[in-house]
């Protein structure tokens, strides 16, 4: 038998949770419901939390008859390579961290904390001048470049946890098992890393998907635009075409979606115990 | 099967010096336990040995190779640490036979070899099981079973049983004994329990502060330690200690303090007034009724252990512990005569702490 305040207590913290989870998906929803919404009713229905008569109208023609998949397209290439690199450069930086003394770390890691310091504002001309000599502006290699040098350095910081987290007697134990340092890493260390790996491809690739700033500095041509910067597109001189703008928000998120569901199950903790002590 | 010899090793980290200068030299098929407080440099001699830390300085073969400047992998040693580092990826039976894949050994090999080790250690019926879903022991027992499949040339064990309960301490201690007489592999074991020291070791190095103190059998460290070092650290109750100084008259006593004057055997090779420590094990002292010869001591505390009965009694300004195999010698607040039988006695050095005789 459950006493009454327990209950009280429980009912108080669901609410509360319910509360917060509405407040934080609303927004998501609104952006599905303008989206579904014919022009003619966008602004005549007033405030309705769903329209008398809902259209896919939009989608349609955001994939028929605008850039829209070219930029999914450029944000595809630009985030997986970004989530990929840096995932790989901070797995090895992060490891090196974590296990190695050597000479200049405190430097290192010092130069690594300031790297994070500036608002990205600041750095945008100056990263202009060096990438427009090298043919970089304008091209989604450069864009890759500067969303891997930004976001190595807080990976790296992420991973290096990560590795912290693993018992170092398990890769002594392997190396006298006979493998080498390499071998115990990619053997022992990396399969248990994966779930940390996996929460820093995820959190980059949002980062990198996301990215409007450098994206909308560095390219200017249509060919080269992501997403983010495409979206804009549907922002005109006197109008702004709502319902095609939150279509075609609406078709970024599932990338998005899809890559969450794809690591979910590497972000669930729990894989290094039993590894040492009971 | 391999010896092992140490020449003067040393290891520093920059200035902090770690140990300073170890020989040793452990026989083919030996058992040697390295035993000491935290910190005294037993583990990194270990750590040295398997090629997990680099040699400051002095050498180290196994069976008769230097190994200095060799990687881990290729000194052919196996090692039990103290977190058994199991690969918790891994099920037991791929554990097990981690090192012997990595070696490319065939098949047919590596399954006979992983089946006789868990037959010998009981772990057939969990070999497809991960660490996660085992006991402590059976984790411990997994560690030893990875150790043993592939008869490498030594054994080491870094404070294998810390991390078990004192019974689950006690039966693997046996396990390990047994294993070792079985398969006769020269072995080192790290512990700073010195209970699992003097049962398990052929030979115990007491090490402190860098320095080894005492090599030699187990019962020889208990009945002859070397120094005051050795003397406090082996046995537990742990010895009597008592500041006195040294009368050549009357064919040698100690005078200790509140003028009480203990006989010895004979006279020792030091000199009239040397300050010494005399040093007595608990079970050596003799409680007896007062009136008899002895000196008058209080009891302050008794500790029954159920085997015995652990007496805590001042007497001259000082605590003597007592260990009696009888119960009932005597209850908080008795007067009672204790006396120390002269060829039980322990001389040593206050100024240097060594053993005196």
């Amino acid at each position: 038998m459950i006493r009454p305040k327990r209950l009280g207590m429980t009912i108080a913290h669901r609410a509360a949770i319910l509360v917060y989870v509405a407040f934080a998906l609303f927004p998501l929803y609104w952006l599905v419901k303008v989206s579904v919404t014919p022009n003619d009713l966008l602004y005549s229905e007033g405030v309705k939390m769903w329209p008398s008569r809902a259209t896919l109208d939009h989608f349609a023609f955001v994939l028929e008859h605008s850039d829209f998949p070219l930029f999914f397209r450029n944000s595809m290439i630009v985030s997986v390579s970004t989530a990929f690199i840096v995932t790989i450069l901070s797995s090895i930086g992060g490891y090196a961290l974590s296990r190695f003394t050597f000479r200049g770390k405190f430097w290192i890691v010092g130069l690594m904390l300031l790297t994070q310091m500036f608002p990205l504002v600041m750095l945008i001309a100056p990263i202009f001048k060096m990438l427009s000599p090298l043919g970089l502006t304008n091209s989604l290699s450069g864009l890759i470049l500067v969303y891997v040098a930004f976001n190595v350095p807080f990976a790296t910081f992420l991973m290096q946890s990560f590795f912290d987290g693993i018992p170092k007697d398990l890769e002594e134990a392997a190396m006298i098992d006979g493998a080498t340092r390499f071998m115990a890493f990619r053997q022992i260390i990396l399969p248990l890393t994966l779930p940390g790996m996996a929460a820093t491809l995820g959190f980059v690739f949002t980062a990198a998907w996301s990215e409007l700033l450098f994206a909308l500095m560095l390219i200017s041509g249509v060919d080269a635009s992501t997403f983010p910067v495409g979206l804009l597109s549907f922002v005109s001189k006197f109008s702004v075409d709502f319902g095609q703008m939150m279509a075609a928000g609406v078709l970024a998120l599932i990338p998005a979606c899809i890559f969450f569901l794809l690591i979910q199950r590497y972000l669930v903790q729990g894989l290094t115990a039993g590894a040492v002590k009971g | 099967m391999a010896s092992i010899d140490i020449t003067d090793v040393r290891k520093a980290y920059g200035s902090t010096k770690i140990l300073h200068g170890v020989d040793l030299t452990i026989k083919d098929g030996e058992f040697v336990v390295l035993v000491g407080p935290s910190g005294c440099g037993k583990s990194t001699l270990l750590r040295m040995i398997a090629g997990l830390e680099d040699i400051s300085s002095g050498e180290i073969r196994i069976g008769g190779r230097i190994v200095n400047d060799l990687d881990p992998k290729d000194r052919d040693i196996a090692m039990v640490f103290q977190s058994y580092a199991l690969y918790p990826h891994m099920t037991v039976a791929d554990n097990m036979s981690y090192s012997l894949r990595l070696r490319k050994t065939a098949k047919e090999k590596i399954a006979s070899a992983i089946s006789g080790a868990a037959a010998k250690l009981s772990l057939t019926p969990l070999m497809e099981r991960r660490p996660k879903a085992l006991s402590g022991g059976q984790r411990q027992r997994v560690a030893m079973g990875r150790a043993i499949v592939r008869s490498p040339k030594a054994f080491l064990f870094d404070e294998p049983l810390s991390n078990l309960d004192a019974r689950l301490r006690e039966h693997m201690r046996g396990e390990i004994k047994k294993l070792h007489q079985d398969l006769g592999a020269t072995s080192i074991y790290v512990t700073h329990d010195q209970i699992e020291a003097m049962t398990l070791a052929d030979r115990i190095v007491a090490m402190n502060a860098g320095l080894v103190q005492q090599v030699g059998s187990p019962l020889d460290l208990y009945d002859r330690p070397a120094n005051l070092f050795v003397a406090g650290f082996m046995g537990s109750p742990a010895m009597n200690m008592f500041e006195g100084t040294y009368r050549a008259a009357n064919g040698g006593t100690v005078e200790l303090a509140q003028g009480v004057v203990v006989p010895l055997a004979g006279p020792a090779p030091t000199a009239d007034g040397t300050k010494l420590t005399l040093g007595i094990r608990p079970e050596h002292v003799l409680v007896g009724k007062t009136g008899l010869e002895g000196i008058q001591a209080l009891i302050d505390l008794v500790e029954p252990t159920g085997f015995g009965t652990i007496l805590h009694a001042s007497a001259f300004g000082a605590d003597v512990k007592a260990f009696s195999l009888e119960r009932g010698v005597a209850v908080r607040g008795d007067t009672v005569s204790v006396s120390f039988p002269v060829e039980r006695i322990h001389l040593f050095d206050t100024a240097t702490g060594s053993r005196i005789g």
